[in-house]
């Protein structure tokens, strides 16, 4: 009887018993089951659905935008200009923490109420603590000749739309 | 013949109902003080002996405590002002206009739990500071002083989640500003923005997910960490007193010679 037990014991090798493998399937399950409670919560945090406002704005007709004036969208959060070089899109969230700027007729810059950010109207940054200027969105004209802007797409500055 | 105070007092403890809730028995022993304490199941968190110079207004000024008195005030104030608050995008705001002007008491309760939320910042770095300056954070109380700093994150992040609330242009624009913060962070930034308002901009969602940081996990979180810090005072020795700490001791040369000057 004893003989046998030690045959078996010598059979097996030395480094992992029947309590070790146990161990090893007992931890190894665990963190599997941790990494998928991580990326369960993970997915469950981040709302699949969002209803927040679209992205494409449709500014209206181009042609009610007088001359060198410069309109502000509060609900949408962008700067329509029309310049002597065309039109163009500015997005009127600073760069700095995200307050929405403002646009200043009297001295003609973009200002942000939040923490002294100043900018041109073609969103050059004139003052910090904002680190870039505003940047410019996506233009173009609708087939039904309305102008539109996409707030998610910027462009390099300077693009005019010209109509 | 009428009973005085004490003897009354003796005759409820020695009663069966008081005997089955409260195990130490009668008797005002320094062994029945102790067991008094020990057996509590709050009380026991505490030592069951303090030294009179420890609990002295001059060696803590009473700034934990008193921060715990305003913690208590914004869990009694706060679990009021839940009952007229529903944290939607149509009603936050209008809800906090009515308990400042329709609710009973409501000015009240909401300005007690503002002024009590501004003084309980205030009292935890006032607390910090007289910790820090008395060196009473230093072995065997260095474990106590990291949980001190995970309660004043705690503390900060319900101050923080709080400030959106009452959903006006104030709260609004500095839980704008205060998460594009968040957006800084390398590589996870935007993610992390992106979970803790539960959307792009601050909106519906992200109301929702303060109120409830603010109502439920930051409290519970707050309530777990002073249990362990009220806990770990006893077991670092009690309050921190400067005189009962082991004196430097003297260079040995130099010790003789001073008992002989004697």
């Amino acid at each position: 009887m004893s003989d046998e037990t030690n045959a078996t014991t010598q059979k097996l090798p030395a480094e992992i018993d029947r309590r070790a493998f146990f161990t090893k399937i007992g931890l190894g399950s665990l963190g599997i089951a941790a990494a998928g409670t991580i990326v369960f919560s993970y997915e469950f945090l981040s709302p699949n659905v969002l209803y927040e406002p679209s992205a494409i704005v449709n500014a209206g007709k181009p042609e009610s935008f007088a001359m060198n004036s410069v309109t502000m969208d509060v609900n949408s959060g962008i700067y329509l200009v029309r310049a002597e070089e065309g039109y163009f899109a500015l997005n009127a969230v600073c760069t700095h923490l995200g307050c929405l700027t403002a646009w200043n007729q009297d001295l003609g810059i973009i200002a942000c109420p939040c923490h002294g950010s100043k900018f041109t109207r073609t969103g050059e940054k004139i003052e910090g603590p904002a680190p870039k200027p505003l940047p410019w969105l996506k233009t173009w004209v609708s087939d039904e000749g309305d102008l539109m802007v996409d707030r998610s797409t910027d462009i390099p500055p300077l693009q005019y739309l010209r109509i | 013949m009428p009973l005085k105070a004490d003897q009354i007092i003796e005759r409820v403890r020695a009663s069966r109902v008081w005997q089955s809730v409260f195990r130490s028995g009668t008797g005002s022993s320094t062994l029945h003080r102790a067991l008094a304490i020990q057996q509590n199941i709050f009380l026991h968190l505490f030592a069951t002996k303090v030294r009179k110079r420890m609990v002295r207004f001059s060696s803590t000024w009473y700034l934990g405590t008193l921060t715990l008195g305003t913690f208590l005030i914004l869990v009694i104030t706060g679990i009021l002002l839940m009952l007229y608050y529903h944290p939607s995008v149509p009603q936050a705001y209008a809800d906090m206009k009515d308990l400042q002007f329709v609710v009973s008491s409501g000015l009240f309760l909401r300005n007690m739990h503002r002024w009590a939320a501004q003084l309980m910042v205030f009292l935890v770095f006032a607390h910090m500071f007289k910790v820090f300056y008395r060196g009473a954070y230093r072995t065997p109380r260095e474990f106590n002083w990291v949980i001190g700093v995970v309660l004043l994150v705690i503390t900060l992040l319900l101050s923080y989640t709080g400030y959106l609330l009452p959903w006006d242009q104030l709260a609004f624009w500095a839980i704008t500003v205060g998460s594009n913060l968040s957006s800084s962070v390398p590589l996870v930034g935007s993610k992390i923005h992106f979970l803790l308002l539960g959307g792009n901009q601050v909106n519906a969602n992200a109301l929702l997910r303060f109120y409830v940081l603010h109502c439920v996990v930051l409290p519970l979180a707050a309530i777990l960490f002073i249990a362990v810090h009220f806990w770990r005072i006893r077991k670092d020795g009690g309050l921190y007193v400067q005189q009962s700490e082991p004196k430097t001791k003297a260079p040995p040369a130099a010790a003789p010679a001073a008992k002989e000057a004697k």
